[in-house]
């Protein structure tokens, strides 16, 4: 029996196609027509952009600072409702018979929670669409263009397809530590998303250990991995999961020891401060401090598995790594949350490196979020592009590269850093001055010392792009052996 | 007239084959040189290490069944003197052949003389790893035989399963 | 004090690749004994695609036999049909006519640069680039498939060469189609030298990786690129020239040490070598029958006949014998997917997981080959 497709329409565009191609257009796209496409586009730009010039005025305005209902500040909503909640129940006096404490908790967990999930389940669907449109333009191929307006609704289909497919539970499984670990992929996420400084006003969370929680919380989703690779009873995902470990120890340092040196410069582990202080000095860390970028976003891509180190999930190695076994919407989770990190990992090196909302002044009149966005764009752009064109490192080769390169290498740069600090903190002169010479200095230094260092740990020479000998003779053993005396000989 | 274009002539071969290695060659044509199918290896090893012959690569080995023996032919080749020399052994045991493996002169002769097992069912005596290559361990027969189709149960086009019940025909 | 009760120790414990795994390339099946990411020992398990061709050809007349060929490497289906057409010929005595030998140079070639094209862009997808090289060397593939599926109708199993001959003169857009293929290629060609020969992960992977020596290669009956990039200056094309291969200058590619770098580059200077074969047949292709006639069931006499060519895996054999009936009374292939596999277990022992996928990523195997 045929079971009737929900959404079956979705899926069906491409019937408008015609039956067979004539000779000669079996490359050219059959266009759907999609009339009225164009004015329903044109209509929520103008809305968005109405949306975001009527915020950019209140910001600018001031109108809503330091008032608990600033609704663009959703952490400063939840204080307040905490202390307004509590108020209002009290009030009641009698009636009420839950404290009014627990309830304020208990609504602003819920709203805030909601809030952060909705944000990320949208995004998930801008992301797995223009993840696929970018690798397909990559790819010298096309996307997805079949499912609604280009192709925008092949999220939906997607996750409606990995609903409909089974769940398959290897029978050697732990079967209860096999179920959790989708889940527990998503809660660093929820939690990493909530520590963003999207704005001056706008974040939910704005810890003042911001550094350390973010270092804490992405060295969670090892957990789930590893009980993933390991309790679907899979040789595979137990090497992913094995690999995942060994790689996430060595990658916590030099992503700890690059972070070390942005606090030196700012003094502060606060996120929202990091980002105020390159504002303040009209500097991004990333001109500042290229070799500890260069070591955070590369260790990053570590963590997220994302290529060219991908190494726990490596397709053409171990198939799929810890989520082997994983199928339907369980799978669908990890892919989901794969994404989901990729952007939250974007968004942390827009505002530790980026200079987050800020952009040389212009944050006066442009929303900080969209300044943000925009650079989690950018970031997260090149994390596509590298996976859409890098080869991957073997494992020992990328476990040598943490311990012997980035290591050594970023613990350099903390001293030298830790020197500028203190000539920043002594030196009488204007701040740009000291910043335009350290910047100087650090790309220098990165430039020759990552040559250097790569050289005195053997980067060899010979390893090389050479060419074959072209010879037009034929032979065997013999002319192998002349041909080698002449090149040696060359 | 040999008939790849740089075909040793099969006589030549065998009369230098047998100065080496007295009463080895059994019959030599044109085309191929017969030799003793016990004594395969040593002159084997003899045409390769030749430095004339120079049979430095064993280009491919195969089986032919002629009904009542199976020849097992090896075509050599030397790529610094680019010749061939096609060499046959004779087995006339047709229910239980078998000869000696020459692994141990050409190593590439490994997967070749397991798929000549596999579908011939030449024993290859001293092979490192003799062992059914494509089909499965327990299979009745081996296909490429000319009486492989007048088994007992079996006729073109419906094999039939060992794993199967018995009596049970397979679609 | 001693932290340790016991002596660390490592259990060996099997791995299962294949037959449905990423970078088996079709139904192939490794059992890896693996000791932690390193590699004990491996056993090749094939056979998941035999179709028993051999045993069918017996049954078949020798035109009949075409199809078979360009089944078993269905990568490579045009110097297939080339080998098994010689070989027939060689055992009947069909001469082929000066613009069939011409065609079938180009075909051969072409195909070449296509099956080339697959299994460079394989290898670079097994080293863990997500596809992009691959489907950027696909370009050429899909133009060359392109071109057989407006010669001769089919783009895999093309069944175009026939004894004595071809079957189709190709139609009248086949030749600019192929002269914008051949200047579109050097182009291409510069784009993977800058998508993957400058790139450091790429040489890191492939670089040392899978070495074998010239002597190992000889004696392990290894046969083109994988016995070229080893150092040995061996090609079919010049030693035997068979056909009109002797009409044509092209050079042969060889590598230094024979590592999976090697292999890699050496078909990628085949593909400007085919290209420079194609474009001289084109230059010197004659007017006149594209085939001669040729009885409906050939009857050869009584004999054998051993064809090979320089396939893109290596030296592509067919054995003929004939008992003088309608049909072969033995035919075989001498596989080079098969042979040239000879030696992975001397390649993987001893290395990790991704070298010896990367190993056999650049032996370029072809299943349906291997099993026939």
């Amino acid at each position: 029996m045929r079971i009737p497709l929900l959404f079956g329409m979705l899926l069906d565009t491409a019937k408008d196609a015609p039956e067979s191609f004539p000779s000669g257009t079996r490359h050219r796209v059959v266009r759907v027509p999609m009339p009225g496409l164009r004015l329903i586009g044109l209509a929520v730009l103008a809305v968005v952009i109405a949306a975001n010039v009527g915020i950019g005025v209140i910001v600018v305005g001031g109108a809503l600072d330091d008032q608990w209902y600033d609704f663009r500040d959703l952490g400063n909503t939840m204080d307040g409702l905490r202390s307004v909640l509590p108020e209002c129940m009290a009030s009641m006096g009698d009636t009420c018979v839950v404290p009014g404490a627990y309830v304020g908790y208990l609504t602003a967990a819920i709203l805030g929670g909601t809030a952060i999930l909705s944000f990320v389940g949208v995004l998930l669907v801008i992301l797995v669409w223009s993840e696929r449109r970018l690798l397909a333009r990559f790819q010298v191929r096309r996307g997805p263009n079949r499912v609604g307006p280009y192709g925008l609704l092949q999220p939906l289909a997607d996750a409606i397809k990995m609903m409909q497919k089974e769940t398959v539970i290897p029978r050697g499984a732990d079967r209860f530590l096999y179920y959790l670990p989708p889940v527990i992929v998503f809660i660093p996420l929820m939690l990493l998303w909530g520590a963003v400084p999207w704005a001056p006003k706008m974040t939910y969370v704005d810890l003042n250990v911001g550094v350390l929680y973010l270092v804490a919380v992405t060295s969670l989703t090892t957990l789930a991995i590893f009980l993933a690779g390991w309790s679907s009873n899979n040789h595979y995902g137990l090497l992913g999961a094995m690999r995942t470990v060994a790689m996430m120890v060595s990658y916590e340092i030099p992503i700890s020891i690059s972070l070390l040196t942005i606090v030196l410069f700012t003094g502060s582990l606060q996120l929202t401060d990091i980002v105020r202080w390159q504002g303040e000095h009209n500097v991004w860390f990333a001109f500042l401090l290229p070799l500890p970028l260069f070591s955070f976003f590369f260790s990053s891509t570590a963590e997220l598995n994302r290529s060219p180190n991908d190494i726990a999930e490596a397709e053409s190695e171990i198939v799929a790594g810890y989520y082997t076994e994983y199928s339907g919407m369980k799978m669908g989770l990890y892919l989901a949350g794969e994404l989901g990190y990729a952007t939250a990992t974007s968004a942390f090196v827009s505002a530790l490196f980026l200079g987050g909302w800020t952009l040389f002044g212009l944050e006066t009149w442009i929303p900080g979020y969209l300044i943000l966005g925009g650079k989690i764009a950018f970031v997260y752009f090149v994390l596509v592009w590298m996976r859409a064109t890098l080869p991957r490192f073997r494992l020992d080769q990328l476990m040598a590269f943490a311990w012997k390169y980035l290591i050594p290498l970023s613990i350099a740069s903390v001293v030298l850093v830790a020197l500028e600090v203190t000539l920043f903190a002594r030196w009488d002169v204007p701040g740009v001055v000291p910043l335009v010479l350290f910047a100087i200095v650090n790309f220098i230094f990165a430039r020759v010392a990552m040559r250097r260092w790569a050289t005195v740990l053997g980067y060899q020479p010979e390893l090389q792009a050479n060419a074959p000998v072209m010879t037009s003779g034929i032979g065997g053993l013999r002319a192998a052996r002349a041909l080698r005396q002449a090149e040696g000989t060359r | 007239m040999p008939r790849a274009v740089h075909q040793l002539d099969g006589h030549d071969v065998g009369r230098r084959l047998n100065a080496a290695l007295s009463g080895v060659v059994l019959r030599a044509t044109e085309e191929w040189v017969e030799v003793e199918a016990g004594r395969i290896v040593d002159a084997l090893r003899w045409l390769r290490d030749d430095p004339e012959m120079d049979a430095a690569q064993l280009s491919c080995l195969t089986a032919v069944d002629q009904h009542d023996r199976f020849e097992v032919v090896y075509f050599l080749q030397s790529l610094d003197n680019n010749h061939q020399i096609e060499v046959k052994a004779v087995l006339e045991d047709h229910d239980t052949p078998s000869l000696p493996s020459c692994y141990s002169v050409y190593t590439g002769a490994l997967l070749q003389e397991l798929e000549t097992y596999d579908l011939m069912g030449i024993r290859f005596e001293g092979h490192p790893d003799l062992k059914r290559l494509f089909l499965w361990e327990g299979f009745p027969g081996h296909p490429l035989r000319k009486d492989f189709l007048k088994l007992e149960g079996r006729f073109p086009g419906l094999p039939s399963f060992p794993y199967e019940e018995q009596g049970v025909q397979a679609r | 004090m001693t932290l340790l009760t016991h002596e660390p120790y490592s259990e060996p414990y099997v791995l299962n690749i294949g037959p449905q795994h990423p970078s088996t390339h079709g139904v192939f099946r490794i059992r890896v004994v693996m000791d932690g990411e390193r590699i004990d020992d491996i056993e090749m398990i094939v056979g998941y695609l035999h179709r028993s061709m051999e045993k069918l050809a017996e049954e078949r007349t020798y035109t009949q036999n075409i199809p078979f060929t360009d089944r078993a490497d269905y990568l490579a289906g045009m110097s297939n049909n080339l080998g098994y057409c010689l070989a027939a010929e060689q055992l009947s005595g069909v001469e082929v006519p000066d613009r069939a030998q011409y065609l079938r140079v180009i075909f051969a070639e072409l195909q070449r640069i296509a099956s080339h094209a697959m299994a460079n862009g394989q290898l670079v997808s097994d080293a863990g680039a997500l596809q992009t090289p691959l489907l950027y060397m696909w370009r050429e593939r899909e133009k060359v498939l392109d071109l057989f599926e407006m010669t001769c109708g089919a783009r895999l199993t093309t069944n175009y060469m026939r004894i004595g001959g071809v079957a189709f003169d190709p139609p009248p857009e086949f030749y600019p189609a192929v002269e914008q293929l051949l200047a579109d290629l050097p182009d291409r060609i510069d784009e993977y030298h800058t998508l993957l020969i400058e790139n450091e992960i790429f040489l890191a992977r492939t670089k040392g990786v899978a070495p074998i020596s010239a002597e190992d290669a000889i004696n392990g009956s290894l046969t083109g690129p994988m016995l070229r990039a080893s150092g040995v200056p061996w090609d079919l094309r010049k030693a035997d020239a068979y056909g009109i291969y002797d009409r044509f200058k092209f050079e042969v590619p060889v590598g230094r040490v024979g590592d999976v770098w090697d292999r890699f580059m050496v078909r990628m200077e085949e593909v400007k070598q085919s290209a420079s074969i194609i474009r001289q047949a084109l230059d010197g292709l004659p007017a006149g029958a594209h085939k001669t006639d040729v009885p409906l069931a050939l009857r050869p006499e009584p004999g054998e006949a051993y064809a090979r060519v320089e396939g893109p895996r290596g030296e592509l054999g067919f054995y003929l014998v004939s008992d003088g009936g309608p049909a072969p009374a033995r035919f075989h292939i001498r596989a080079p997917s098969l042979i040239n596999l000879s030696l992975l277990k001397q390649m993987a022992v001893g290395s990790s997981l991704p070298d010896a996928i990367v190993a056999l990523g650049s032996i370029d195997i072809v299943v349906g080959e291997i099993d026939r």
